[in-house]
């Protein structure tokens, strides 16, 4: 089992690599002509050749990915194209926000969806499951503005509960950072609860339909017992897989949140880059999601392999 | 059989009815009585609803069965009337179910002396190291190997055979009054069977153990029940003695149940003379799958008309021969000659013209044809694709199979769906022969069918042989069918030919220690047949021990 | 009534019916809107009257007109992106099953590492570097959303090879191409339509979000997600402005997903947990 846990990371190692490679492609390579693509029909070509020498683009390619990489993998990456500030310095704090929100709305979340998902699943097709079918798939369908503005309308404008802009900087007290970004978590929450109790749900009834669930029964096993013991350690691992799909979108769903309550996070950052077409700080963005992605990918992995019994025990 | 069967009734089941939840009626008005220490026999086809009928004497119903009307009463007590509490109490304790598949019915997150304990601890009628001392006790009477520490083992750890062995002490572990057996050696190869056959028969004796013994194969419940109840359709046909049963039978239903199994050589005489000619020939042949040694040196010969059976248990390798045969698995070595010239390894090397002369017929009809093809489609496709004919030609041609096959004409514009599980493999049949091929690989054509069904189709793959002048692969592991329809029959075990004769000379004079095991391990229709098999082990022992 | 030899439930009812609306206004909009798509017809954020029942957008265009318009422009997108993705991502994955070997391998680890970086992060760095416009964004879009349905494609195409009738098609020697479109795509069907109502309305939300970052669908032209973005001050004031447009995202999901769930249910078998004890 070992062996297949090291496996694993070794492949998350590689997949980082790979999407690294494919991030620069797609920044540097394919463009063609990044200098044309980013300053316009209009520029000089004394224009030109000043924004290819300070972005290094007359070196090769290879050579251009490999300093980029070595760069990044030492905490440098680069300049902003468009104020000249150092990247890193502006994504650590930004990045440590989305983080912050993300963990706030993942800690409310993830009990909630899981637990609601496994009730539902043992009240199958009862009025009440069918009842919380509708309001998850209504959930699941609403866009996170519309979501994040419903809430700001009657949470923060009709009776001014919560701010409608969410500031935070650095130093500010735990409490005050918690109160700021209450609503944004609230809004990311919905959004992404919905999908972890219909998947958590679906996970369980599988269980519940298998051969050794039912000679459970027959041995006389309460309803309660039956779950907890018998079903719960088999939908360890499909639920896992769940939380870890979520999460990955809790990741991508941030950025919308950010844009709607002007919080100071890493999704903020990538959006104002692109409407700028910065390209050095899309890609350092892209690469800073894309650590965290494919992170939290390759733990949710390793989890199952570690829940897994014919894995822990061997022929 | 059982000894002085007490005859106090402990299961009585009135007017049962169940219901699906669309409404149609699966079971009808049946009823059921079971005295203390008896053993009952369910038999009946797929569909007659006897699985159905074991689980709801434990008044339990599967998702989308509902149990309509009807009276369960277990030592007295209308388990219907109880509440949900009370029909749980009784569950395990003092009735309790054995199911098809034991692999399947064990928690793999568990250990098995986890699950062997469960159900005492839950009814309370032992602690944990009672619990355990009496699972130690039952695993030695299930002869499992090191029953001390069997328990410690996960589902995963454990072969088939061993897992329906501790399902059966999980069964006992209440010391119920009544067990449900569902099938309980149906999954298990033949050699495996009659072992775990016998350690149920002594266990249920032992402890004075009333019995539901479900099957469809009455050979098999001859051997350890007392009297035998035939179902059709969810509807009793017949029930009586065992013995009764057998030689007695008052239905024409169950009389035709019971020949099933006996008309052997009176049915090889009707088959077809086998002509001079060899029509393929394989000599050493070595397979691997990947670094597995599969096929160890296999040599074998078909002649025209003739019918050959290759027989062995799982991982023997006689699929895989079929598959080499066809072209889908490439031999390492070994020379294949067919109608007179070698034959090309691999199935891409192959040209259309030899595709289309050997053809293969599936075990699972359900999954052999394509559901959302029209059987005109299914059969006209290999006769537009080989022979390149018009429509109206395929047209014709399709119903020509229909009637060669005895399949009604217009079934043609129907979907597999719309069929039974014999007329789909009539259609697989229909499929082949619409090649016009020399020779026919059959691979168990007949394990998913219905005994009676099955036959039906035997008597028509004889029928065709002879008309068409057909040779025959045919792949198997049911003796039974070997005897009805193989002229030769080569007898595989582990990926060698063990033996390879006139079907007369093996069944009659069996030389290799392996085939005299496999023939004396399939159940014969009569009531003492297990009896004599332990007698004759007993001998067998005793003479070994005195020689030594 | 039945609609496909099944009878929908209420919900599915409800689905069908705002559905079909949608449609019929997508298609008939330029017949069916009461002003021009960039006519200034009152005030900003005028209050809902006679002349303007949605009230007036944030410079005084009449908002039900821009709100048809942009439904047709934002169904009409993600309409695109989503038959372009699942032919991409049909022909990879059954071609994938069928074939098997190298080929499966390639396409495999591709959609692996394409998967590896979340959508919104890949299509914000392409949109970053190359601009927005319409074709871009239905080809980005379309190829990231290819990789899912590829998984789908590919594990029912696994699931069908192993069929005996797809054997023996493959032992008489028929063609890929034959296999696929004969053997293959008839059984796959139901599970592809439900997949491909659920990849709508993501492919609809998504594109819906981009417009609202601002980095979708660019002005002139009216979208739903943009109009959002458009007239998101009016919040701070305590109008509806913004509402509207974003209801309109949200009807057509919830219909389409309720009658994707309807689908979904009616092969459905009751589970283990609804036996009777």
């Amino acid at each position: 089992m070992a062996k297949l846990i090291l496996n694993r990371l070794l492949l998350g190692v590689l997949t980082l690599f790979a999407v690294s490679v494919l991030i620069f492609i797609c920044t540097q390579i394919l463009p063609g002509d990044v200098a044309s693509a980013v300053l316009g029909q209009g520029a000089t070509p004394e224009a030109l050749k000043v924004f290819r020498k300070e972005l290094g683009l007359d070196l090769p390619a290879w050579q251009r990915y490999v300093n980029w990489l070595t760069g990044a993998l030492h905490g440098n990456l680069g300049v902003a194209l468009t104020n000249k500030r150092v990247i890193i310095d502006e994504i650590a704090p930004r990045l440590a926000n989305t983080l912050f929100l993300a963990g706030y709305a993942a800690a409310i979340a993830i009990p909630l969806a899981v637990g609601l998902g496994i009730l539902q699943a043992i009240n199958e097709g009862k009025l009440v499951d069918k009842l919380a079918n509708l309001i998850t798939l209504t959930a699941i369908s609403l866009p996170e503005f519309f979501i994040a503005y419903l809430l700001i309308i009657f949470l923060a404008v009709d009776v001014e509960w919560f701010p409608s802009l969410s500031t935070v900087y650095k130093d500010m007290p735990w409490a005050e950072r918690l109160y700021q970004t209450t609503l944004p978590a609230i809004t990311l929450t919905l959004l992404v609860a919905a999908h972890m109790q219909r998947m958590t749900r679906s996970s369980v009834l599988s269980v519940m339909s298998t051969p050794y669930i039912e000679m459970a029964f027959l041995k006389g096993a309460r309803r309660g017992r039956v779950i907890v013991r018998h079903a719960l350690p088999n939908a360890a691992a499909p639920i896992i897989t769940v939380v870890a799909l979520n999460l990955a979108y809790l990741v991508v769903g941030v950025v919308v949140i950010e844009a709607v309550f002007v919080y100071p996070g890493l999704g903020q950052l990538m959006v104002d880059a692109v409407s700028k077409r910065d390209v050095p700080v899309i890609q350092a963005c892209g690469l800073v999601f894309a650590m965290v992605f494919v992170s939290l990918n390759t733990l949710a992995d390793i989890l199952v392999i570690l829940v897994n019994p014919r894995l822990r025990h061997k022929r | 059989m059982s000894e002085q069967a007490n005859n106090q009734l402990i299961l009585e089941i009135k007017g049962l009815r169940l219901e699906s939840i669309a409404g149609a009626t699966i079971v009808d008005n049946v009823d059921v009585r079971v005295n203390k220490g008896e053993v009952l026999g369910l038999i009946g086809e797929s569909g007659a609803g006897k699985s159905t009928i074991g689980l709801s004497s434990m008044s339990y119903a599967r998702a989308g069965v509902h149990i309509a009307g009807g009276e369960i009463i277990l030592g007295g007590t209308n388990i219907r009337a109880l509440n949900a509490d009370g029909r749980r109490d009784m569950r395990g304790k003092r009735i309790a179910y054995i199911a098809q598949s034991a692999t399947a019915a064990f928690n793999p997150a568990h250990t098995l002396m986890d699950q062997v304990c469960e159900a005492p601890l839950i009814h309370k009628i032992m602690n944990r190291t009672e619990a355990e001392a009496w699972a130690r006790q039952l695993f030695k009477a299930l002869d499992l190997p090191d029953p001390e520490n069997f328990g410690a083992r996960y589902p995963h750890q454990a072969s088939g055979g061993q897992l329906q062995r501790a399902m059966a002490a999980m069964a006992m572990s209440c010391r119920p009054d009544v067990l449900i057996l569902d099938e309980p050696t149906t999954a298990l190869d033949v050699t495996t069977q009659i072992e775990v056959l016998i350690l149920l028969k002594s266990l249920i004796h032992q402890y004075h153990t009333a019995a539901i013994y479900i099957t469809h194969d009455l050979a098999v419940v001859a051997q350890v029940a007392d009297r035998i109840k035939v179902l059709r359709h969810g509807k009793e046909v017949e029930e009586g003695l065992t013995g009764q049963i057998l030689h007695n039978a008052k239905q024409d239903y169950t009389a035709r149940l019971v020949a099933v199994r006996g008309a052997a050589a009176s049915e090889r005489a009707a088959q077809g003379t086998v002509k001079d000619s060899t029509v393929l020939s394989i000599k050493d042949c070595q397979a691997y799958y990947g670094t597995f040694h599969v096929v160890k040196g296999v040599s074998l010969d078909v002649k025209l008309g003739e019918t050959v059976a290759v027989v062995g248990e799982s991982g023997s390798g006689k699929s895989t021969l079929a598959r080499i045969i066809t072209g889908l698995l490439p031999p390492r070595s070994g020379e294949i000659v067919f109608q007179g010239k070698a034959l090309p390894r691999s199935l891409k090397e192959r040209s259309k013209e030899l595709k289309q002369r050997i053809q293969l017929v599936y075990q699972i009809p359900d999954v052999a044809i394509n559901p959302r093809q029209s059987l005109m489609e299914i059969i006209g496709r290999p006769v537009q694709f080989y022979f390149g004919v018009g429509r109206k030609e395929m047209e014709e041609r399709a119903r020509e199979l229909m009637n060669l096959v005895e399949l009604p004409v217009e079934f043609l514009s129907r979907r597999p769906g719309q069929l039974s599980g014999g007329q789909k493999q009539r259609v697989c049949i229909a499929r082949a022969l619409a090649a016009r091929p020399d020779m026919i690989i059959l691979d168990e054509p007949t394990s998913a069918l219905d005994p009676l069904v099955a036959e039906e189709i035997l008597t028509l793959l004889r029928k065709l042989q002879k008309e068409l002048n057909l040779s025959y692969i045919l792949i198997t592991h049911d003796l039974d069918v070997v005897h009805r329809i193989a002229h030769r029959t080569a007898v595989m075990l582990q990926g060698k030919f063990v033996a390879f004769d006139a079907t007369d000379k093996i069944f009659d004079n069996p030389e290799h220690p392996y085939t005299q095991k496999l023939i004396t391990a399939v159940p014969e229709m009569r009531v003492d047949w297990l009896d004599e098999v332990l007698e004759k082990r007993k001998q067998a022992k005793e003479a070994n021990t005195a020689a030594a | 009534m039945k609609v496909f030899g099944h009878k929908p439930t209420l919900s599915a009812w409800f689905g069908l019916v705002v559905m079909a609306l949608f449609i019929f206004i997508a298609v008939f909009t330029p017949w069916l809107a009461p002003y021009g798509e960039s006519q200034n017809v009152g005030g900003t954020w005028d209050e809902p009257s006679m002349a303007m029942l949605l009230g007036a957008d944030q410079i005084g265009r009449d908002m039900l007109t821009r709100i048809m318009y942009g439904a047709r422009m934002t169904i009409g997108v993600a309409l695109a992106i989503t038959l372009l993705s699942f032919l991409i991502g049909i022909v990879e994955g059954f071609v994938s099953a069928v074939v098997g070997g190298w080929v499966d391998v390639f396409f495999t680890r591709y959609v692996d590492v394409m998967l590896s970086i979340p959508g919104l992060i890949f299509a914000l760095i392409i949109l970053g570097v190359f601009g927005s416009s319409i074709p871009v964004l239905i080809l980005t879009i379309a190829v990231l959303d290819s990789n899912r349905v590829f998984r789908l494609a590919r594990a029912l195409g696994m699931n069908l090879t192993v069929m005996e009738y797809v054997e023996a098609a493959r032992l008489r020697g028929e063609g890929l191409w034959w296999i696929i479109r004969r053997e293959i795509l008839p059984n796959a069907w139901a599970p592809l339509v439900s997949e491909f109502g659920l990849r709508f309305c993501f492919n609809f939300l998504f594109i819906a979000g981009l417009s609202f970052l601002g980095l979708g669908i660019q002005p002139p032209y009216a979208d739903l997600g943009g109009m959002v973005r458009e007239n998101a001050a009016a919040i701070n004031f305590g109008m509806m402005a913004p509402i509207y447009p974003a209801t309109a995202i949200a009807l057509l999901t919830v219909s389409v997903n309720l009658v994707v769930d309807w689908m979904l249910s009616i092969d459905a078998r009751p589970s283990g947990a609804q036996a009777e004890l």
